[in-house]
């Protein structure tokens, strides 16, 4: 549960930005390459997790942005369509060499695709003498790393999500705030992996910030209120899948689709409730000052 | 296994037909798909039919493929239909309504897969197959269904031609011919949903993504017609799966789902360089030729103007010494339009000289008109 809410914090804040730049397909994309590197870097230093794992994953995350961007610039194709044909690929690289070189690896591609936040406790390390599941410790490390970043570059980050020309004419190198802040976000994908699985972790990315994003126009309320809904959607999807006996990464990404409804139709300002009544009111208005012209 | 008796292997006629199919619609759907802008919606459906799957056998009680199609048909409609209120309702973009609806409903999916592993029902093994395909688990019930489904698509297809051409290309001008615009969307989506169901099984959810986009991307470098990029698809669909379900059977044990993608991917990337006109390789040969043609008319224009000014002088203008303008120069003269000679100068060494030949004047002519014009 505490593993599911630091996933949640960590990817919500990130996905804040990547919603309001309209790039929330890329976590899609990132979190399924990186399966790529993952195996890659299994296969030369006999590694499941680490550091060594985190930078290659990392670097697979923006080798797919970067061939991305490479395809969307030759002007043949759209970027949607770029993204769609390069994550793929490098999937398939990533299963065939599971297929021919890791038989008998932990990461199978189940764990990939679904992960199952209950057995996080079965692989422990000892942190001081306390035996603390591994996904804490590096959750946990990718979670002070998130916070640091954003809060050292807020401004930065504000200024690249909002006005990318303004903040190049100020010098700003928004290409390097977008490398970094993909940087973290496939690094955080792999950290979650264990925990949540690749599609899960597009869950907590996407799904928490463009709720709060309905609920609000700040950009720091956004931040806090995404992490709020993960962590909320957490701790209700871990108590469910308990009741139900079902798989609690699923749930919890259930959760946070059950808080983006209510503030799809509930919300105070943009939800479809309140439109609708602001409209309805409107036209009650226009009707006033129509009758009181004649 | 030989190359000739694989030909007579039962899974693997199975297999390469499925496949061929598989490429057929997906890459004549698909087309419409990648023009429409919505390439990233296969990726969408696919995830969002995981569910339906669940429910489906949930429903049957077996792996029935009729209930599954149905139910992954209508979870992964539900899907597309709440992304369009997302996007229509709300203030959100397009790709975070995609995102949302892509992993609730995988979300959904993955709970009712765990709770019908916890039902411990004997049948449910070959379930997790929709995940990543299972080729091999393919049947010839199965091969006979999905040739039905391409049958039906390709008709409707057929069939709505012309609408979903206007429809695709210009839907503001449809709607004022009086189409009804909103219901051929609604067949071309769905129709594209049943493209993606169909490809579950053999490749997946993941891969299905690249099975709409990738042959659409590699035809559209080949043909600037609907048709002919529809047809161009289907042919590398068809390609690719065959491709793809071959090299499996051959290798130890590699999984189909992906090589099909890769080789779908490998002919994107040949399509990429070399498809005339909009080939990369074409591409810059043209501008090769273009910075050539721009320099001669440089050399020749600058030999005229000097020329003109120092009529019958000996020394000739300065030229770059670069390898470029020495080859181009080798060129002209190969064209008989320059002549070189070298002046008996007093000081050390004497450097090449070149002259306008009378034809060399002529073109000249006509580009220091071309410059002054311009």
């Amino acid at each position: 549960m505490l593993v599911g809410a630091m996933v949640g914090i960590a990817s919500s804040l990130l996905g804040t930005f990547l919603v309001l730049r309209g790039n929330s397909m890329l976590s899609d994309a990132i979190s399924h390459s990186i399966v790529l590197g993952i195996v890659v870097v299994w296969m030369l230093t006999h590694h499941q997790s680490g550091p060594v794992q985190l930078v290659g994953a990392a670097l697979t995350g923006l080798l797919t942005v970067f061939l991305t961007e490479l395809l969307a610039s030759s002007r043949r194709m759209k970027q949607d369509a770029a993204i769609g044909l390069v994550f793929p690929a490098l999937f398939s690289i990533g299963v065939l060499l599971l297929n021919v070189y890791a038989h008998d690896v932990h990461i199978d591609t189940h764990t990939v695709l679904l992960g199952e936040i209950g057995f996080v406790w079965l692989d422990t390390v000892s942190v001081l003498g306390y035996h603390v599941p591994q996904a804490l410790v590096s959750m946990s490390i990718m979670l002070t790393l998130n916070l640091l970043f954003i809060a050292l570059f807020f401004k930065e980050l504000k200024l690249s999500t909002f006005d990318p020309a303004l903040a190049k004419a100020l010098g700003f190198a928004p290409g390097v705030m977008f490398y970094a802040l993909l940087m973290l976000t496939s690094s955080t994908a792999v950290a979650a992996f264990d925990a949540v699985g690749a599609v899960l972790f597009i869950a907590f990315a996407i799904v928490p910030p463009a709720a709060a994003y309905l609920l609000t126009d700040r950009l720091w309320l956004m931040l806090v209120l995404g992490a709020v809904i993960s962590v909320a959607a957490s701790i209700s999807g871990y108590f469910i899948a308990v009741h139900w006996d079902v798989s609690i990464g699923g749930t919890m990404a259930m959760m946070t689709g059950a808080f983006l409804l209510l503030a799809f139709i509930a919300g105070p300002r943009y939800g479809v409730v309140s439109q609708r009544l602001r409209r309805q009111r409107a036209r009650g208005l226009a009707d006033v000052s129509e009758s009181a012209l004649y | 296994m030989s190359w000739l008796s694989i030909l007579d292997d039962y899974t693997f006629q199975n297999v390469v037909m499925g496949a061929a199919l598989l490429g057929i619609i997906s890459g004549a759907l698909g087309s419409f798909a990648v023009l429409r802008g919505q390439s990233l919606l296969g990726d969408a459906i696919s995830h969002a039919a995981l569910p339906g799957v669940c429910l489906g056998f949930i429903v049957a009680g077996s792996r029935h493929m009729g209930s599954i199609i149905v139910g992954a048909m209508m979870t992964g409609g539900l899907a597309a239909l709440l992304m369009l209120a997302l996007t229509r309702l709300s203030r959100l973009k397009t790709d975070a309504a995609l995102g949302t609806c892509l992993s609730l409903f995988f979300a959904i999916g993955v709970v009712l897969l765990t709770y019908i592993q916890g039902t411990g029902n004997a049948s449910q093994g070959g379930l997790d197959a929709f995940l990543f395909g299972q080729a091999a688990a393919t049947l010839r019930s199965d091969v006979w269904f999905m040739g039905g489904i391409t049958l039906v698509a390709l008709t409707v297809l057929a069939a709505l031609w012309k609408q979903a051409k206007l429809v695709t290309f210009d839907a503001e001008f449809a709607r004022t011919l009086g189409m009804p615009v909103t219901l051929i969307d609604v067949m071309l989506t769905t129709m594209i949903t049943l493209a993606v169901v169909v490809g579950l099984q053999m490749v997946g959810v993941v891969l299905m993504a690249a099975m709409v986009v990738a042959p659409a991307v590699a035809a559209r470098q080949w043909s600037r017609h609907l048709g002919g990029m529809v047809v161009i698809a289907a042919g590398v669909g068809v390609v690719s799966g065959v491709t793809g379900a071959t090299i499996s059977t051959l290798g130890r044990g590699l999984a189909t789902g992906p090589l099909i993608v890769l080789s779908a991917s490998a002919i994107v990337l040949v399509s990429l360089a070399l498809a005339p006109g909009r080939g990369i390789l074409w591409e810059s040969l043209r501008l090769v030729r273009q910075r050539w043609t721009l320099h001669k008319h440089q050399i020749l224009y600058v030999l005229y103007q000097t020329r003109l000014e120092q009529e019958e002088s000996e020394r000739s203008p300065w030229l770059g010494r670069s390898a470029f303008t020495a080859f181009a120069l080798y060129r002209l003269k190969r064209q008989g339009l320059l002549t070189a000679f070298r002046p008996e100068a007093a000081a050390g060494k004497p450097a090449r000289q070149w002259r306008l030949t009378p034809e060399g004047v002529r073109e000249a002519k006509q580009v220091t008109a071309m410059f002054h014009a311009a």
